[in-house]
Order: structure tokens, then C-alpha cells, then sequence
């Protein structure tokens, strides 16, 4: 059913964990839907120089957070901003069709964080215009 | 230990060698029609005739009550569909539960699409229908009551002595989908007031796409599956010979030593709920402490989901099932799970174990020890956790 890139993303998850002092944190999903991912930046010079995950949910939910953690960690805000929910799913060698808001859901909570740091620290991040962290990944389908 | 731990024994179990010793000689030597005239296909009539005396003997039925279908599927759907439409003049009213196999629910569901009215009872927390509410639900259209045996998810078995007796005084044919239970429970459709039970072969050892609905003498119903003379007239099709001789014999090993199996049985199922509440915290139950199946263990482990669950027990070799919503490609958790009133996060969580005749007390504690492990991590990774961690 997963192909084995999600598998091992599954058996051995990069960045998870919290960052205590993070620049941004994002929560989205649901637990009603059965997956809530939860991701904490830390930016320094608009560099995002750490990203760790918290995931409740189903295999490709956990192993999506962790590749995006990865396509995130050491980019610049807009570098960050580009790591699209496909680009996500192609990353990990394709998502089952009824998978795939794992992958949307893994870049909400990117944008989630970002848009949260972009709150604290009162600046403005080009693309978070209309972002809504509370919109439901699963009308993507 | 077997490198391979099957704990999924109510999803289908493995044909056992007895079994298939009698199956073979049916697929290339004795492979002739039944309904021929030859002698070839005379030995087949007769697999097939011995077979259906030894199901009827089981269930205290007579053999010209049982009719061999393709599974429990194809038995639900005759039986409802078949009485429904042969008693439209009678009433349009059925009575289920929420918590049926698909098998019931969405043939039920199937008829509401004709014009048919359907009652779906609520269970209790334990899954089990009020029989009040049952009683109350009757009227004057009602003609038919289906109701399951026992759940395949959480093990509840109904009342269904109960139900047979208030079916019988209403004058209102009663169907039990019995595919999880023969082969665990002694069953007697006369004492049970039985009219109508769906079984499957390869839930207790028997070969896949074969099964059998009983149907009592004298009930009015359709046939689903047009065609040939077999079965009577009433199921067409060229028998499934080797699939029926493989039912015969499955049939007969299950009850030949079923309070031994039974108690082989609950003894694993007790002690693998004893060690899981006695190691993991923040988990629950489903189903009824008592009156369930003999090898069903239902858990709900919260803060973490159940596919994840799934995934990490295959790659320690162990199989089992879980109702979350990841598992049926849909967003909403097994309905019967949300039926007996769990919120949504938590039946996400949910994994159920079905122990069989192979599996042995070294296994269930090593599963123990393995989900342990996997709880761990994976509520480590929940946010959900998180909270609770802090309240240690």
C-alpha cells in the first residue's frame, strides 16, 4: 500500500520532538479526523534553522511530517513557503489517493508555524495572505 | 515461536491440513458435477449431500434446510433480500442494529433505497441492543428482525435467545448473521427460535467463498441468484464441491472439541487483557467483559491511531486490525465503535486481536511486550500526550 520511502520516513521519523524556545509554532488537523500535526520552528536571519514534529495519525501522516521537517530544515521563509503538499507526496514516492491530505495537512502545518512566527515578530511572509490554519485538509480531496 | 504472529483470526483463518486433505482429491480426481448422472458426479452429489447433513446436525436444523452460498456476504443478502422481497405484501418494516457487518447494514441500507423502512437499534456501551427497545420498535409492518450473532469487532454476543423468542411471538421471521460465532458457540436455531443464520467457512479453518444460510422450513422467501436446479431450486450454480467438502470438515473439527478450544481460548484472551491494562495505561476495553467471543480482544489505546499501530505490529511480525478510520479508506472510525458511544479520537485508536487455535501463551506475551514498546513510541510522537505527560 505505501511505497517503501513512506515506510522507512514510518519506521524511523526525522526531526521529531519539540523545540522549547521555538520562533513558530503550528498546530493543524483534527483528532476527530484522526491526524493532528504539530510543528515547531526555530528561525534565525529569516533562516529556518531547525523544524521538529509532533504527529498523531495514520503512517503516511507521521512519515509526511517528517519529510517535510526535512525539505524545510535550512531554507530561507520562502524557500519554505514553495514546499507544496505535492511536492511533499512526490518527495516520498507518491501517497494512496486517500492519503493525500497527509500531505496537505504536513504543509498547513509548515505554513501553520510560519504564519504564527510571522504573528510574533509582526512581519509580513508573502503567500500567508489567506492561509487558515483551522481549514480542513480532507475538502482536498 | 513462529517468526510470524497471527492474531487476526476473525478477518479469516488459515485452512487447516485436515481440512485440505479432504478438499483435494474434489479439485482434479472426484471433480465431476453434481448434477450429473454419472458416477463421477455422483461422488460429488454425495460430498455435497454428507456435507449438508453434517451442517443441519450442528445446528439442530434438518438438511433440507441448509443452502451452500459463496460466503457470509452472499447469506446476509439472500436472507434479507430475499425475505423482504417475498413478504412486501405482509409489511415493509426491518429491524437491525447499527452495529452489523456490512454484509447486513448496507443490504439493509440497499432495501431503505426500494422503499423498505428500517429500524437500526442502538447498543449500550458494551454493544448490546436493549430488548425493550427491540420489543418497542415492532409494529404491524415489521417482517424481519436481523440481528447479529456476535460482533466482529468487539466480540459482543447478543440475546439472542431473547430475540428468537419475542421474533417467534410477534410471528416476525428472525435472521442472525452467525459468520463470527459458529465455530465458538454451540448454537441450536429450534432452542434459539432461529428462522434464518448466515455462516462462513473460513472463519473457523475452512476454506474462503464457501458458506451456508440456514433457513427454516416453511419460510417464505426469494431466491438471489437465478438460474440452474441446485440447492432445490433455490440457489443456482454449480456447487463449490471441494470448497463444501473443506466446510464439512471444518464444520466438524469446531465442534467436535469446542469447550476445550473455548477454553483454550479465553484463557489467552485473559491473560493477553490482564497484561496490557497491567503494563500500558490510558486504554480501554470494547465490547463486554464477559459475554463475548472467545478469542476477541478489543483495545482502544488513546492518543495514538490505529493504523500507526498497524504498521509498527506488522514490522515486529504481528498481524492485527484496527476500526480507525485510516484502515477502511474512509474519515470516520468503524461505526461500531462510535455505536457503543466512543468519541471519535479515541476510536481511532482502537486494535483488535483475534486469537485462534495456533496461538499460544509465549505469543500473546510477546505481543504484549511489543505493543508496549510501540504505545510508547508512538504517543512520544502524539502532541496529544503531550499534556498528559505533564500531569505525571
Amino acid at each position: 500500500m505505501y511505497s517503501e520511502k513512506v515506510m522507512e520516513h514510518f519506521r524511523n521519523p526525522r526531526n521529531v520532538g519539540e523545540i522549547p524556545d521555538a520562533d513558530g509554532v503550528g498546530q493543524v488537523g483534527n483528532p476527530k479526523c484522526g491526524d493532528i500535526m504539530k510543528m515547531y520552528l526555530k528561525i534565525e536571519d529569516g533562516i529556518i534553522v531547525d523544524v521538529k514534529f509532533k504527529t498523531f495519525g495514520c503512517g503516511s501522516a507521521i512519515a509526511s511530517s517528517s519529510m517535510a521537517t526535512e525539505m524545510v530544515k535550512g531554507k530561507s521563509i520562502d524557500e519554505a513557503m514553495k514546499v507544496t503538499n505535492k511536492a511533499v507526496a512526490e518527495s516520498l514516492d507518491g501517497l494512496p489517493p486517500v492519503k493525500m491530505h497527509c500531505s496537505v495537512l504536513a504543509e498547513q502545518a509548515i505554513k501553520a508555524a510560519l504564519l504564527n512566527y510571522s504573528q510574533k515578530n509582526n512581519i509580513h511572509i508573502d503567500g500567508l495572505e489567506d492561509f487558515d490554519p483551522d481549514e480542513d485538509p480532507h475538502d482536498h480531496h | 515461536m513462529k517468526n510470524y504472529i497471527y492474531m487476526d483470526n476473525s478477518a479469516t483463518t488459515p485452512v487447516k491440513k485436515e481440512v485440505l486433505d479432504e478438499m483435494l482429491p474434489y479439485f482434479s480426481e472426484k471433480y465431476g458435477n453434481p448434477s450429473s448422472i454419472y458416477s463421477l458426479g455422483g461422488k460429488s452429489k454425495n460430498a455435497v449431500e454428507n456435507a449438508r447433513d453434517r451442517v443441519a446436525k450442528v445446528l439442530g436444523a434438518k438438511s433440507n434446510e441448509i443452502f451452500f452460498t459463496a460466503g457470509g456476504s452472499e447469506s446476509d443478502n439472500w436472507a434479507i433480500k430475499g425475505i423482504a422481497y417475498a413478504n412486501k405484501n405482509k409489511g415493509n418494516h426491518i429491524i437491525t442494529t447499527k452495529i452489523e457487518h456490512h454484509g447486513v447494514l448496507h443490504t439493509c441500507q440497499y432495501l431503505e433505497r426500494q422503499g423498505f423502512k428500517v429500524t437500526y437499534l442502538d447498543v449500550d456501551k458494551y454493544g448490546m441492543i436493549d430488548i425493550d427497545e427491540l420489543r418497542e420498535s415492532i409494529t404491524d409492518e415489521t417482517i424481519l428482525i436481523t440481528i447479529m450473532f456476535a460482533n466482529n469487532e468487539i466480540g459482543t454476543i447478543q440475546p439472542i435467545k431473547e430475540i428468537g423468542q419475542i421474533a417467534k411471538e410477534k410471528n416476525i421471521y428472525f435472521h442472525t448473521d452467525a459468520v463470527q460465532a459458529i465455530g465458538h458457540v454451540k448454537i441450536n436455531v429450534d432452542e434459539l427460535n432461529i428462522d434464518l443464520l448466515s455462516l462462513s467457512a473460513h472463519k473457523f479453518y475452512g476454506p474462503k467463498g464457501i458458506g451456508a444460510l440456514y433457513i427454516r422450513q416453511g419460510v417464505k422467501i426469494h431466491s438471489l441468484i437465478e438460474g440452474g436446479a441446485q440447492e432445490r431450486n433455490r440457489r443456482a450454480g454449480t456447487e463449490n464441491v471441494p470448497g463444501i467438502v473443506g466446510l464439512d470438515k471444518a464444520i466438524e473439527l469446531a465442534y467436535e472439541n469446542i469447550d476445550e478450544h473455548n477454553e483454550k481460548l479465553i484463557k489467552l484472551r485473559e491473560r493477553l487483557i490482564k497484561k496490557v491494562f497491567e503494563k500500558i495505561s490510558h486504554v480501554r476495553l470494547n465490547g463486554h467483559p464477559e459475554k463475548r467471543l472467545p478469542g476477541n480482544v478489543s483495545f482502544c489505546f488513546e492518543f495514538i491511531e490505529g493504523e500507526s499501530l498497524l504498521l509498527s505490529l506488522d514490522m515486529e511480525g504481528i498481524a492485527g486490525s484496527s476500526g480507525s478510520a485510516c484502515t477502511s479508506g474512509s474519515l470516520d472510525p468503524s461505526h461500531v465503535l462510535l455505536a457503543i458511544g466512543l468519541p471519535h479520537e479515541i476510536a481511532h485508536g482502537s486494535l483488535r486481536l483475534s486469537l485462534g487455535d495456533f496461538n499460544t501463551e509465549e505469543e500473546v506475551d510477546y505481543v504484549v511486550d511489543k505493543l508496549v514498546e510501540i504505545v510508547q513510541r508512538l504517543r512520544e510522537m502524539s502532541p496529544l500526550y503531550e499534556k498528559v505527560k505533564g500531569e505525571k
